[in-house]
């Protein structure tokens, strides 16, 4: 088991208690990567995070700058938007770096601003994170006041407006088209791509980045320390460090910032320094690598690398960092149904898949749950998640617009071609159930919630 | 029974031609046209729920989903969003296709209710049909449906049935994208998700009938059609709406001869499927208890029912017996825009022809001077799309001509037409208007002379407006401005906004006449106007007169009166026979001392309607008319296209067409029209008027030209204008009069309309500024005494801030309801007004001053 010593290089100020305030910010040398890109050519600054190779860190992995040289040259304005609506269960790593040091995204933000030289940044903050919300206004106020944000970007020609945006509480506003609806003041449901990719066209139909509180976090180490400093850290296919929230059933669940490709889910889970373990007499069952949405691994994954292409080759993804443990106490119906349930939930309701095919979903497991479960359920299960996301492929295919419909299906394909015998166990009952009781009276079984 | 949505993407001789293969059928489609409409042409049809070719696609009912191959193999694709490409491959039949769709109708049908045999969608339903064709046949949904109450109703007109709902977003995505009325949209998510009205404003949208015809399924229903029939049992025509004069194409439905429903069919050039809530729905007053069923003739001072024979000859011996004492100057006739143009013809020979008097009007004092209208060069509604600009001077279209509105509004949205606004008050076309000058009426030729005149206008103000609009709209004119012209106020003479259309004609303007009466463009063309024949011809003009040789007895040589001179005249007892042909100046004249002073004074009144109505108290004879839906013909829309009437049911009692009637009239008269058929009507009208030769049977029979074939004007010499701008004085103690029709009015097609007739708005008789109201004692409303040149009036006045100074505005058709829902007259605008001295074109205005009552 081993944890690597590279550097922390966007938690390392989480040690302080008053990290998020603009004293200590500059203390540490807040501000000086800003000053540092503002005399570089804005395209230098493009091409230094090109080749640091971050991949984004909101859960699709994509190269943050190949993603800013899709914007069509000589199109003005151009609009940055942060996706700060962190809304898959289990993840909360983004929250962290708004709450702890709102500065260090601030000045992220400016210097991706520079870079594709837009005119206005959003950052959009889920609804429910309030103190995010407090420590974002006040270090934007702050930020202001010191003159790194506004009219010339500390003291250069370059001026930008950064516009912090409440969110009102929805997963599907994390999807970055649904965000942009969001924040023209429209429901939040995602847009049709094509022919709205945001880098064409965008918010109010410009051309528009959307990059993750934690990719953007990024930049002031890069740009400090340049592209080549930051490539040291990683494997060949993932570079730079990560931030994993760790939760379920291990001892010391966290926020934590690992070296990419180096670490591996073991020592994420076990490794005194992060999880420390399954909680006390239990013993490890499976695991969701990714988020809600991702195919659940088991103990044959632990040791694989935590490296986007290794994940993905093993069936699963990294997502959006989100590690939840499951121990053997864990009712993998239950645990499928919740993850389901939470889907059908969030659904936008703009496809008709998703909306009411994650709704039946939720309404077969609650009905197997109650004890009123029968044979072909597990088979109906697997075709209306089939309708959802055909051929339940991963990467998956989708009849959806976008992806949150088929995600549902991840929990319900993995736990049925694991556990079946679990499923079996609540058919079982139901069928004597059925037997025993002439009167048609239904025994309620297991919890319902 | 469903009507077919023609597709506004159809390829015509586009050189931007793409090939692609779909289902290995080889398709020609044009750039950027979506997969499903190629498709369509080619013959294949892809199922589909939200997409609709008049609206913007949102590609998430998710039912038209196909395979086109790619790099990576086929993939699912949403055929409503996804273009063509040349050498695209599409699968709209593979298994991987027809999973999907299976998925996607029992994923709808889950919680759809299947109570298909209460729905009055039921037989015509998408849901159903492509269900039957596309669907998995038995359902595998064992679970507790979704329920909502079952239906709300969400204005008056339109119910909402949330468990039917499949979200497709049709019905709010016209509100917002057509209509511009997003009174209705999606509030919570997911499964729960449900289409609602904010709270306490309900859908009260003029256009809400069309969510309920492209709902596809019984989500909308409406109160006029609920539960009146299965759509097995309806027979359908198609014909042209004439409720106003935009001429939209309809599919009119009956059951049991009773009309059950008006459909709107796809016109390209006119109203692209839609249809207005007045148009759709007041079929309810041909079916009305209280229509005209038999003959009257006024025996021992009493109306009493009789015979068409005793009918005609009490009538032709009214006009002879004027004729023998009086001449032929002393017949008049008012109306006619209600008739389609084969009875317009033959009453324009009956009277100019055998009666041989020029006194006919079809216009109620509410028009423009006819010589005006027929020397403007014309526009076609597609014209709004490629305009420079639009100037829209004329009353409010958006309650006049609904689907006009619509058209300019899709310009403007769309195609981003800058809309140039010339209103002293806001309205229905002022949020889509990129400048709104709110101009003093009375001084339209100043305002326009300043829209086109070669010299920047300085200073403040120009003719009330705001100098700076006026050079914002002076430079968003452009070089091909199509200009709606029609009656701003009925406060001031129509010489007015006349004499500024000549100017913004001299700019190179041109033009959408814009006055609602059904057939009105019809009429003028007909001859239904003093001084002009048919086909526009001037009278006493040597060559038109040979043109006309054998029209009837004598032609008029001179220029008649028009219908504020009839009135003036008869009210001075020079009228002796007064032809009221689908006529009702008591109520619909601007002056009702006038008008009823007139009435009572005429000897004989022949009115000729489908009702009872005010003036009729006044008639001698009168004779029961067909309606639209009961006869056939042609109608002429306000861009001069000619469309197909077709009749579907029959007319009540022993009702007559209007052309039959005048017809056996003039054979009662001693001449023979030479009428037994429309063709015939027609092939006289070709024969005698240039405009309309080119409308031969065979012409307006192809269906090629279902959507119309537009006459020929030719643009004489019309009327010029010269010198310095006219300009109604204002008195700045006195307040001039902007009258206001609202689409929901109390005229006859909505009095009897069952469920219409309830609509109107009840606007308090004036609206203005609240500094007016102070010293009255009516701060907040209240009494006041509207003094006119002749007397003084107590109406009820309301505060209007967003009104200019010295404007008030008057509301026309709206009367009060009392306590128990009864209708109750009360003073009408009309009593505010007094023609009686006045000479038509000659710049007259008539402002009122305002008292207290107490005075």
């Amino acid at each position: 088991m081993t944890v690597t010593n590279a550097p922390k290089m966007i938690t390392s100020r989480f040690d302080y208690e008053d990290a998020h305030t603009i004293e200590r910010y500059t203390a540490t040398g807040g501000y000086s990567a800003l000053r540092k890109a503002l005399t570089m050519a804005p395209e230098a600054v493009v091409e230094e995070v090109k080749s640091a190779n971050i991949q984004g860190r909101g859960g699709a992995g994509f190269p943050a700058g190949t993603k800013w040289s899709f914007l069509p040259k000589d199109v003005f304005p151009r609009y940055l938007v942060v996706n700060g609506d962190e809304s898959e269960p289990g993840t909360y790593k983004d929250r962290m770096l708004m709450e702890r040091d709102p500065h260090q995204l601030i000045e992220g933000v400016l210097i991706a601003a520079y870079a594709i030289q837009a005119e206005q940044a959003f950052i959009y903050v889920r609804g429910e994170m309030a103190l995010a919300h407090e420590r974002i206004a006040t270090a934007l106020n702050e930020a202001y006041a010191a003159g790194f944000a506004g009219r010339n970007v500390a003291g250069s020609n370059y001026s930008v407006d950064v516009v912090f945006h409440w969110g009102a509480g929805a997963y599907i506003v994390g999807e970055e088209t649904a965000l942009i609806e969001s924040l023209e003041g429209n429901r939040g449901q995602p847009r049709l791509k094509p022919p709205f990719f945001p880098a064409v066209k965008g918010l109010y139909m410009k051309p528009t980045v959307v990059n993750n509180v934690e990719t953007l976090c990024n930049l002031p180490w890069i740009i400090n320390n340049g592209a080549a400093a930051y490539v040291e850290f990683g494997n060949d296919d993932s570079k730079g460090m990560r931030m994993f929230a760790v939760s379920g059933h291990v001892a010391k669940p966290g926020v934590y910032e690992v070296e990419m490709g180096k670490t591996t889910f073991r020592d994420l889970l076990f490794a005194p320094e992060y999880g420390a373990g399954m909680l006390p007499g239990r013993t490890f069952k499976a695991m969701i690598p990714g988020g809600a949405s991702a195919p659940w691994f088991y103990e044959e994954h632990l040791d694989l690398a935590l490296c986007k292409p290794t994940v993905d080759r093993a069936g699963s993804m990294l997502g959006s960092g989100a590690v939840v443990a499951m121990d053997d106490s864990t009712d993998m119906v239950k645990a499928a149904w919740r993850i389901v349930k939470f889907f059908s939930k969030e659904s936008c309701g703009k496809c008709t898949p998703c909306r009411e095919g994650t709704n039946w979903l939720q309404k077969i497991y609650e009905r197997i749950l109650s004890g009123n479960g029968r044979r072909e359920d597990l088979d109906l299960l697997l075709d209306v998640a089939d309708n959802i996301s055909p051929g339940l492929a991963w990467p998956p295919r989708q009849t959806t617009i976008c992806p949150l419909g088929p995600s549902a299906a991840s929990p319900i394909v993995s736990s049925i071609k694991r556990f079946r015998s679990e499923y079996e166990v609540y058919l079982e009952r139901a069928e004597r159930n059925r037997q025993s009781t002439d009167t048609g009276a239904i025994q309620l079984v297991g919890a319902t919630q | 029974m469903t009507t077919v949505d023609r597709d506004p993407n159809e390829v015509q001789s586009d050189p931007n031609l793409v090939s692609l293969t779909i289902d290995g059928k080889t398709v020609e489609a044009r750039k950027g046209e979506l997969i499903i409409a190629a498709a369509e042409r080619a013959g294949m049809y892809i199922p589909r729920f939200c997409y609709h070719p008049r609206m913007r696609p949102v590609g998430m009912c998710r039912m038209c989903l196909v395979e086109v191959e790619g790099p990576r193999g086929p993939a699912l694709t949403v055929s409503c969003v996804a273009e063509v490409a040349q050498d695209m491959v599409v699968h709209t039949m593979s298994d991987t296709v027809k999973k999907a769709q299976d998925g996607v109708l029992e994923f709808l049908l889950a919680n759809h209710p299947l109570d298909c045999p209460v729905c009055d969608k039921g037989g015509e339903c998408p849901l159903q049909d492509q269900t039957l064709t596309f669907g998995p046949g038995e359902t595998r949904f064992v679970e507790e449906k979704r329920h909502f109450e079952k239906p709300i109703p969400i204005s008056d007109l339109v119910l909402l049935d949330r468990e039917r709902c499949i979200l497709c977003d049709r019905c709010t995505r016209f509100s917002k994208e057509v209509a511009g009325d997003p009174l209705i949209h999606f509030t919570s998510r997911g499964a729960t998700t449900e289409v609602a009205t904010f709270p306490d404003h309900p859908f009260a949208s003029y256009f809400s009938g069309n969510t309920v015809q492209i709902c596809p399924v019984g989500a909308l229903t409406s109160t006029p059609y609920r539960f009146k029939a299965r759509p097995w049992d309806l027979e359908q025509v198609e014909s042209t709406c004439t409720t106003c004069s935009v001429g939209c194409r309809v599919a009119v439905q009956s059951s049991n001869n009773q009309l059950t429903r008006y459909i709107g069919l796809d016109s390209d050039p006119v109203n692209h499927g839609w249809l207005c809530d007045k148009g759709r729905f007041d079929f309810e007053a041909i079916n009305s208890d209280d229509r005209l069923r038999a003959p009257l003739v006024r025996k021992s001072g009493e109306l009493v029912e009789t015979a068409w024979g005793e009918a005609f000859d009490a009538a032709a011996r009214a006009i002879t017996e004027a004729i023998v004492s009086n001449g032929q100057g002393s017949i008049a006739m008012i109306g006619g825009a209600r008739l389609a143009n084969e009875d317009q013809f033959a009453w324009a020979k009956l009277l100019k022809g055998v009666i041989g008097t020029d006194h006919v009007d079809a216009q109620l004092g509410d028009g423009l001077p006819a010589d005006v209208l027929f020397s403007l060069p014309t526009a076609t509604i597609d014209d709004l799309d490629t305009a420079s600009s639009v100037v829209v001077l004329s009353g409010d279209i958006k309650d006049e001509l609904p689907v006009l509105f619509l058209r300019l509004r899709a310009a403007a949205v769309d195609h981003h037409v800058p809309v140039i606004e010339c209103s002293a008050v806001s309205t229905g076309v002022t949020p889509i208007a990129t400048v709104r000058l709110a101009y003093t009426p009375g001084e339209e030729p100043a305002l326009a002379a300043a829209l086109v005149g070669s010299k920047d206008p300085s200073g403040e103000e120009v003719a009330g407006a705001s100098v700076v609009d006026v050079q914002r709209a002076r430079a968003l004119l452009g070089a091909n401005p199509v200009v709606i012209i029609g009656r701003t106020t009925l406060g001031v003479d129509a010489s007015y906004v006349a004499d500024a259309a000549l100017r913004l004609a001299s700019s190179g303007a041109r033009f959408l006449i814009g006055l609602r009466r059904g057939n009105i463009v019809g009429a003028l063309d007909a001859g239904l106007v003093p001084g002009y024949l048919p086909g526009r011809m001037p009278i006493g003009d040597a060559k038109v007169a040979e043109r006309f040789g054998g029209f009837g007895r004598q032609l008029p040589t001179t220029r008649g009166m028009d219908t504020t001179e009839i009135l003036r005249a008869a009210a001075a007892g020079e009228v002796s026979t007064l032809i009221l042909l689908g006529a009702d100046p008591i109520a619909d004249f601007p002056d009702r001392r006038l008008s009823t002073a007139a009435l009572g004074r005429v000897r004989r009144i022949i009115s000729i309607d489908l009702f009872n109505n005010a003036s009729n108290a006044y008639a001698h004879v009168i004779l029961p008319a067909a309606a639209y839906a009961e006869r056939e013909g042609t109608t002429t829309n306000i861009e001069g296209r000619v469309t197909l009437l077709s009749q579907k049911i029959t007319p009540p009692g022993v009702a007559w067409s209007d052309w039959m009637i005048a017809t056996e009239l003039a054979s009662k008269l001693g001449e023979d029209l030479g009428f037994s058929t429309l063709a015939d009507i027609r092939r006289e009208y070709r024969s005698r008027s240039a405009m309309h030769a080119h409308l031969d049977e065979a012409v307006l029979r192809d269906r090629a030209n279902i959507d119309g074939v537009l006459t020929k004007p030719t643009q004489g010499d019309g009327p010029t204008v010269v010198g310095e701008p006219r300009v109604a004085m204002r008195d700045g103690y006195a307040v001039r009069l902007v009258t206001k029709r609202v689409l929901w009015d109390h005229g006859t097609s909505l009095a009897n309309s069952a469920t219409l007739s309830t609509l109107a708005p009840q606007r308090p008789q004036i609206e203005v500024h609240s500094s007016w109201l102070g010293g009255l004692g009516a701060a907040n409303g209240g009494q006041i005494l509207l003094r006119t040149g002749s007397g003084s009036v107590e109406v009820e006045a309301m505060p209007n801030d967003d009104l200019p100074r010295g404007i008030g505005v008057v509301y026309v058709d709206q009367p009060r309801r009392a306590e128990g829902g009864e209708f109750v007259s009360q003073p009408s605008v009309w009593d505010l007004f007094d023609l009686s001295s006045i000479t038509s074109n000659s710049g007259w205005y008539l402002d009122v001053k305002l008292e207290s009552v107490g005075r």
